[in-house]
């Protein structure tokens, strides 16, 4: 299938094999043990109350679950193994069938490099509107996350005023990872459904999908699950997200943080199923290694890298989609560093062919924003997807004419063959291979020219507006939520 | 006697070894040592070395963390003795430590408690989800230098601003200090809301609090 101006990884050539059947089941077997034996934390009474009627042993005051194998299993069953995710344009629907991988920006940092001054500054509503914009044009990002927190919008709407602000700004998909209590996400799915055309359309049709951050170790926020039970109702499809990291809310073990952040993750999935059965799902991860010196978060790393391509194996086990993080760095500046974890975190969950690819754009700890490393993570991506597709072997791709005809010696510059296939050779847009006198007299680099690419896209590209009555619409829905 | 004692007590903090300072601590009291001097003769020496050690990047977090509270247990069963003596340990200040309403993460607040404990500050750490009124009465209550607040939600770091509005509104800064900690908090923000003092981590806080306390490190 092919999308109107998005570049999606499909039809694989390569593979890894990271965990073998057995490990798979042992990290399965673990996980379900502490599910049972030591509890998850669901502090929602309505959750809590869902749990109790399907049977969990659930302890109110402490607010924890404990819930026997078969009761997870079963309810894990319910879920779709494929769905779609859609998009304002219909030819930009994104299919989650295992088969494709799909790149997002990431979410959601606190600052931003400005455009315009590269100066380091508090994010606000209309750096969502930008980014938002630019990723519209790239061919790369096929889905966007809510990029960065509209600081100058009231606290108890802000999340609101964000997927408006990315509808407005693009015709891709939006899955937002910024609305965590009932009345937002209450509002958030009338203003969904208003787009869709009605609350059945949006369920043929979801628009919207919603990403949650679990609480690890073990845990939960009330507010992420009663939104995400709303969600599911009307079948937006909903994940839950681990960011468990070795050392501090997972064991210094990698092994040992895959199945806290699963158990977190497979639980609260259940849950949803439980709730409402079928409703489409997907299973969202981030787990990374603390660092040993001083606890911090950033993300990077090698640890980054393979919970990157194992936690499809588990998300495969269980036959539902997976939204995966990577691109992350502790990197301040679009440096080596970044670029180093930008590309084996992407490679390694994208040869895994995790559905969803977080996400592009951010610096330190998916803190900070810059557009260079925006366009510089959506060229790592297209080298991605170009080692992805391998390398074709046959009669055609062998070229033994225009090997016959060139002979010893000589070149294949001129040759017919060249012409049909050198545009299948990976044009760079960032890479230097300049001759050195030319780099010695500008001594620019790829930051500049991304930073350049992207002025030029937010000054040109103008996505296909939204209705206004629509955008009027959303501003009332948007209203009744704020605190006057 | 006293001496191989107090290796034994250093050693304990530095193997991060609870139970075993426990111990000693115990044994400190059977044979009448002053606790006073069990904890600066004996376990402080430990936490010290470990600290010098993290400072050379030859320690790692977790064995500072490993180490501070084997010093806590330790003091905590030394205290009784303390009291009954009508002496107390002389600490760097008082703390309150609180993650903000409406948040629930609270690793990194945890963290930042157990450092200034091991560094000397008496900590009283309120848990997650905490208003102002709760935060403020408490640091009245104990007489707290310093509240420390943390919050990982851009929509809940607004609140430390809130505790910082009040604190002003009472006129109580600047006898009580205010630091503030979290993913989302950023130098910016700290200068915004006018806090005095902003890490951004566990080991940056501990060197915060003891310059808003007057006892920097020389």
């Amino acid at each position: 299938m092919s999308h109107k101006n998005i570049k999606t990884i499909s039809n694989p050539k390569l593979k890894l094999e990271i965990l073998t059947k057995e490990d798979v089941q042992k990290i399965h077997d673990a996980t379900l043990q502490i599910i049972e034996k030591v509890g998850v934390r669901f502090p929602s009474k309505r959750a809590l109350e869902i749990w109790e009627a399907n049977g969990a042993d659930v302890n109110y005051e402490k607010r924890i679950v404990r819930v026997k194998p078969q009761i997870i299993e079963d309810a894990l069953k319910k879920a779709p193994p494929a769905y779609k995710l859609a998009a304002r344009d219909p030819q930009q629907d994104l299919q989650l069938d295992g088969n494709h991988v799909h790149l997002g920006t990431d979410g959601c940092g606190v600052e931003v490099i400005d455009i315009e001054t590269k100066e380091k500054r508090t994010s606000c509503l209309q750096d969502v509107r930008d980014i938002a914009r630019i990723a519209d044009a790239t061919e790369e990002v096929a889905f966007h996350w809510v990029p960065v927190s509209a600081q100058d919008t009231p606290v108890e709407a802000r999340g609101l005023h964000e997927v408006k602000a990315v509808w407005e700004s693009s015709t891709k998909h939006v899955q937002t990872e910024s609305i965590y209590n009932v009345e937002e996400a209450k509002a958030a799915i009338e203003m969904a459904a208003l787009l869709a055309g009605g609350k059945d359309k949006l369920r043929e049709r979801p628009i919207l999908s919603l990403m949650q951050c679990t609480a690890p170790p073990l845990g939960h926020d009330g507010g992420s699950l009663d939104a995400a039970l709303l969600a599911a109702e009307v079948g937006i499809p909903t994940g839950f997200m681990t960011m468990s990291a070795c050392l501090t809310t997972g064991p210094a073990t990698m092994a040992g943080t895959l199945a806290v952040g699963n158990a977190e993750v497979i639980s609260a999935t259940a849950l949803l199923q439980l709730a409402y059965p079928g409703a489409p799902v997907f299973y969202a991860a981030a787990q990374t290694a603390s660092d040993l010196r001083t606890g911090a978060y950033t993300g990077g790393g090698p640890e980054d890298f393979l919970f990157g391509a194992a936690t499809n194996v588990l998300s495969d086990f269980y036959n539902v989609p997976l939204s995966m993080g990577a691109f992350a760095t502790g990197a301040k500046d679009p440096n080596w560093q970044a670029g180093v974890e930008g590309a084996l975190s992407s490679f390694m969950a994208s040869l895994v062919m995790s559905d969803m690819l977080l996400g592009c754009g951010f610096l330190h700890g998916s803190r900070i924003w810059s557009y260079a490393e925006m366009m510089m993570d959506c060229e790592i991506f297209s080298i991605v997807h170009k080692m992805m597709s391998g390398i074709e072997v046959n009669d055609e791709t062998l070229a033994l004419e225009a090997i016959a005809s060139v002979g010893p010696g000589g070149h294949y510059l001129a040759q017919k063959h060249t012409k049909n296939h050198m545009r299948e050779l990976f044009i760079p847009q960032f890479l230097d291979r300049r001759p050195y006198s030319e780099w010695e007299t500008k001594k620019d680099d790829a930051r500049d020219w991304a930073l350049n690419k992207a002025r030029k896209l937010l000054k040109e590209h103008q996505p296909d507006p939204l209705d206004e009555k629509i955008s009027k619409e959303m501003d009332r829905i948007i209203k009744s939520v704020e605190k006057q | 006697m006293s001496e191989e004692l107090y290796k034994q007590m250093a050693q304990s903090i530095i193997d991060g070894d609870s139970d075993l300072s426990v111990e000693l601590a115990k044994k400190a009291i059977e044979i009448n040592m002053h606790p006073l001097e069990a904890i600066t003769k004996g376990f402080v020496v430990g936490v010290n070395y470990i600290g010098d050690q993290f400072g050379l990047g030859e320690a790692f977090l977790p064995e500072l963390v490993m180490a501070g509270e084997a010093m806590k247990a330790a003091v905590a069963t030394l205290e009784p003795e303390l009291m009954k003596l009508g002496e107390a340990r002389e600490t760097l200040g008082r703390v309150v430590l609180a993650t903000v309403e409406g948040d629930i993460h609270e690793i990194g607040k945890t963290l930042v408690g157990t450092m200034l404990s091991a560094s000397g500050f008496e900590v009283t750490d309120l848990g997650v989800d905490q208003p102002a009124e709760k935060i403020i009465g408490k640091a009245l209550e104990i007489d707290a230098q310093i509240i420390g607040m943390s919050a990982l939600l851009t929509t809940t770091m607004v609140r430390q601003r809130e505790v910082i509005e009040e604190l002003d509104k009472e006129g109580l800064r600047p006898r009580i200090k205010v630091m503030v900690g979290g993913a989302p908090i950023t130098r910016d923000w700290f200068q915004k809301i006018k806090a005095d003092g902003y890490s951004e981590d566990a080991v940056g806080a501990v060197k915060v609090a003891k310059e808003l306390v007057g006892k920097a490190d020389s």
